[in-house]
């Protein structure tokens, strides 16, 4: 794990759009069967201008930065000794199908503890106006090679 | 009215609790939907060459469903504007019985911004989530 990837902020993401199947998928994937999350007419009457995809749903466009961490040459980390430590979603909005969102990606700490490293992350999602929609705070264990 | 005062909320009440059983063909669904292909999740012979005690349900996805019984009782009537956890404990998915997660919300905190409903998710006995917090607003 290179520590000098401390405070590195990374190229932003290409726009994500957000699409209705897709948040559909998302929720059967979670087990959220709540009619926001499938049913256009139900967000819509909710005030909503599109079924409103589940809290957790920014982790699909976390995973683009994810990638981009992952590919960085001086990185060092082998995928399958990554597991996640903590997870944080704050948002300013609920994200609606027909969202375009673009994230960028900041690594804001590289502890390493027993062998293990922590990165600490955190990825902003703005919406195609550039108002801001919802953060993703996050840290990933990369656990070495005796734990 | 604040949401909490709508709602007819109090510390300590708990609002909702829901058993989920998460399979393999969960897990797979969940890796396709939100593009997290570890295989970790889905296969047992990387599981334990990297030393783990057997595939395990992605974090990612515990979190996803344990907040469901909070969007199932909310029912529009706020949305979660903020929620965080720790994963404090693996959950692992026998390939024939799956793993049973229970969950369950409790109000923690009332204020002016609404409130915070504090989660505990338990699979055999223990607790896999930590600080599992969901901040809770009005539209």
């Amino acid at each position: 794990m290179n520590p000098d990837l401390t405070e590195r902020e990374f190229a932003p993401t290409p726009a994500y759009l957000v699409g209705r199947e897709k948040v559909r998928e998302f929720a059967r994937a979670v087990l959220a069967t709540s009619p926001l999350h499938h049913d256009p007419a139900a967000a819509q009457a909710a005030g909503y201008a599109d079924v409103v995809a589940p809290p957790t749903f920014p982790i699909v466009i976390a995973e683009a930065t994810l990638q981009q961490l992952l590919a960085e040459p001086d990185a060092g980390i082998d995928f399958s000794r990554v597991v996640h430590g903590d997870q944080r979603f704050t948002y300013t909005r609920p994200i609606v199908a027909g969202d375009e969102l673009t994230a960028t990606l900041r690594v804001t700490s590289i502890k390493t503890l027993g062998g293990n490293s922590m990165v600490a992350s955190e990825s902003t999602m703005v919406d195609a106006a550039g108002a801001h929609v919802v953060t993703s705070v996050s840290t990933l264990v990369v656990r070495g090679d005796d734990s | 009215m604040s949401l909490a005062e709508n709602l007819g909320l109090e510390v300590g009440q708990v609002v909702a609790e829901q058993t989920f059983n998460l399979s393999r063909d969960t897990l797979v669904r969940y890796a396709g939907a939100s593009g997290d292909f570890n295989p970790i999740h889905y296969r047992d012979d990387v599981a334990a060459q990297v030393g783990l005690p057997g595939v395990l349900a992605h974090g990612m996805l515990t979190m996803g469903v344990a907040v469901q019984p909070v969007v199932d009782w909310l029912d529009g009537r706020g949305w979660v504007s903020d929620y965080q956890v720790r994963f404090t404990r693996p959950v692992v998915v026998d390939p024939q019985a799956g793993a049973e997660v229970t969950v369950t919300a409790t109000v923690g905190v009332i204020d002016d911004a609404g409130a915070r409903i504090d989660l505990t998710a338990v699979y055999e006995g223990q607790t896999v989530l930590g600080k599992a917090q969901v901040r809770i607003s009005a539209h």
